[in-house]
């Protein structure tokens, strides 16, 4: 039940009490939490009774304009911005920024660099879906899940400080490559967080994909269409759960994806269950890639031969790539200089926060936390 | 598919429209008063251009560009949207009735540059608070506040 202070107003001016037992509306804000936070979502819901009527997301507490600042930043200098985006992708983020700038110059990136940022990129795919699946289960009430999560993240972080100096803002994959070679003891600590991960994955099978209130909590909550899926603009795991073919590691394959042996994960049935076992799922095809390259990191440079200060010829380009959470857009507009005259990041959280209020009409209220676990939003990614 | 062909069907369906090919897709440029009816023949047409991925707008001083970009989820065309618009008073159709995902991108857009989009449901805006004075994203908003100069 709902305290008197969390009710805001009433939309039809019926009493609380009206609203409460069903035959009226009411109006209650879920978040915003402290702005100290890393992410803060406030959402306006309408209820009756119980039952979502409609949700309105309020964005913009954590707004920073990076498209803005781009516009003064040069080619080098924005991707350390873009760090700070999808702070669970930062490796993604920065690829993408590179491949655009690599696409304007027609730049070669030597294989050493293109095997390093596929192995970064899977490790951080891992890292984030870890993230997500400890926070997950405790948005549904479960708190140990997330202690198992961050004791194998833990080991993924630590390669990461290793080698490229920072933890979760890494801003090591540059245009032309990545900006220092890896460290010695990388391929010996990747291979042997492979041996922990392979070891664990599946006690997180029996701690909460098999377990029964976890399922039932999960099915049949948040179902979202394949079609809708689609109009919604919904990428990543989000649209994989609803049965859309769309990873760009697959589609449109950059880098060394294409050589690669792994699969597109999908799911049917488009409710929360599905896009949980997607990313259960999607673990493992990451721990597949990262074991096919691990040994086979070829010789030489780990960057290509660049001028100090980069100018994109006049133009526009465009690239996407799969981070953790979909696809992500980076759309550059040149006018020949050396700073971006417009820039535009399609953010995948953007789009499939969009979904939430079709997707829960209808639901519980207690059933929202299942959806917005499952669409694992991350809100600098969201707000940028 | 070949883009020839492509071409070909978007000439005669919109007969005003002007092409580009330089970049890496092809780029249609039509009059903002086409952008609906045309948007619909895309969607509902075979090639089916079922899936909106970037919906922005770019300020050349002069004018506006919204850009639209469209694929299909089917057989993996994709073409770019191109409508100028007059930055005095820029308004075109909304399509967040044909791709739902166009309703936020354009409360953004209207958000940050000003575009007014006729017929969306919820034209507010979306990351600003309400009560925010100009567009930030134009190339000559200053603020001499908050405005950190690089």
């Amino acid at each position: 039940m709902y305290t008197e202070t969390q009710i805001i107003s009433t939309t039809t001016g019926n009493s609380v009490s009206d609203a409460l037992d069903g035959t009226g509306e009411l109006m209650i804000n879920v978040g915003p939490q402290h702005p100290a936070t890393h992410g803060v979502l406030h959402l306006v819901i309408t209820l009756n009774g119980e039952t979502i009527k409609k949700i309105e997301p309020h964005l913009g507490y954590i707004h920073r304009s990076i498209e803005k600042m781009c516009e003064s930043l040069s080619y080098r200098q924005f991707i350390y911005v873009t760090s700070r985006m999808d702070y669970l992708s930062s490796h993604i983020n920065n690829h993408a920024c590179a491949l655009t700038v690599e696409k304007g110059l027609q730049l070669e990136v030597p294989p050493r660099a293109q095997v390093i940022r596929v192995l970064m990129d899977e490790l951080t795919r891992i890292a984030s879906h870890e993230l997500w699946w400890g926070a997950m289960a405790m948005d549904l009430g479960a708190f140990t899940p997330f202690f198992y999560a961050f004791r194998e993240r833990e080991t993924i972080n630590d390669i990461m400080e290793e080698t490229c100096g920072a933890r979760l803002t890494m801003n090591y994959i540059g245009p032309g490559g990545v900006m220092y070679d890896i460290h010695p003891n990388f391929q010996k600590r990747v291979k042997s967080f492979i041996q922990l991960f392979k070891s664990k994955i599946n006690e997180y099978d029996e701690l909460v994909t098999g377990n029964i209130i976890f399922q039932n909590r999960m099915k049949n909550v948040g179902v979202l269409s394949k079609e809708d899926a689609i109009s919604f603009g919904c990428t990543g795991p989000v649209a994989r759960g609803s049965g859309v073919n769309c990873d760009i590691r697959k589609l449109f394959p950059y880098e060394i994806y294409d050589k690669l042996q792994f699969e597109e994960i999908t799911e049917t049935a488009g409710d929360s269950f599905s896009r949980y076992m997607v990313r259960i799922r999607e673990m493992h095809q990451s721990i597949s890639i990262l074991e096919q390259l691990i040994d086979n990191i070829p010789e030489g440079d780990f960057q290509a031969k660049t001028k100090a200060v980069l100018k994109l010829p006049k133009g526009e380009f465009y690239t996407r790539v799969e981070t953790a959470r979909g696809e992500l857009g980076v759309y550059i507009v040149s006018e020949g200089g050396t700073t971006p005259y417009r820039i535009k990041f399609r953010s995948p959280g953007f789009s499939n926060l969009s979904a939430l209020d079709h997707m829960a009409r209808g639901s519980k209220l207690g059933d929202l936390v299942a959806m917005m676990g499952t669409l694992d939003l991350v809100i600098p990614d969201i707000d940028r | 598919m070949t883009p020839e062909i492509f071409k070909e069907y978007i000439a005669q369906v919109l007969p005003t429209a002007t092409f580009d090919e330089s970049g890496e897709w092809l780029n249609v440029l039509i009059a903002p008063a086409d952008w609906k009816p045309f948007a619909q023949t895309l969607r509902q047409s075979e090639h089916n251009f079922n899936y909106l991925f970037c919906l922005t707008c770019i300020d050349w001083k002069t004018h506006l560009t919204m850009v639209y970009h469209l694929s299909s989820t089917g057989h993996r065309q994709t073409i770019v949207v191109k409508a100028n618009l007059d930055p005095a008073n820029p308004e075109i159709d909304t399509v967040s009735d044909i791709w739902r995902t166009a309703e936020f991108h354009e409360r953004e857009v209207y958000d940050l540059f000003g575009v007014k989009f006729r017929g969306h449901p919820d034209l507010r805006r979306l990351i600003l608070t309400d009560d925010f004075v100009g567009y930030p994203l134009r190339k000559d908003f200053e603020d001499p506040v908050n405005m950190i100069k690089l």
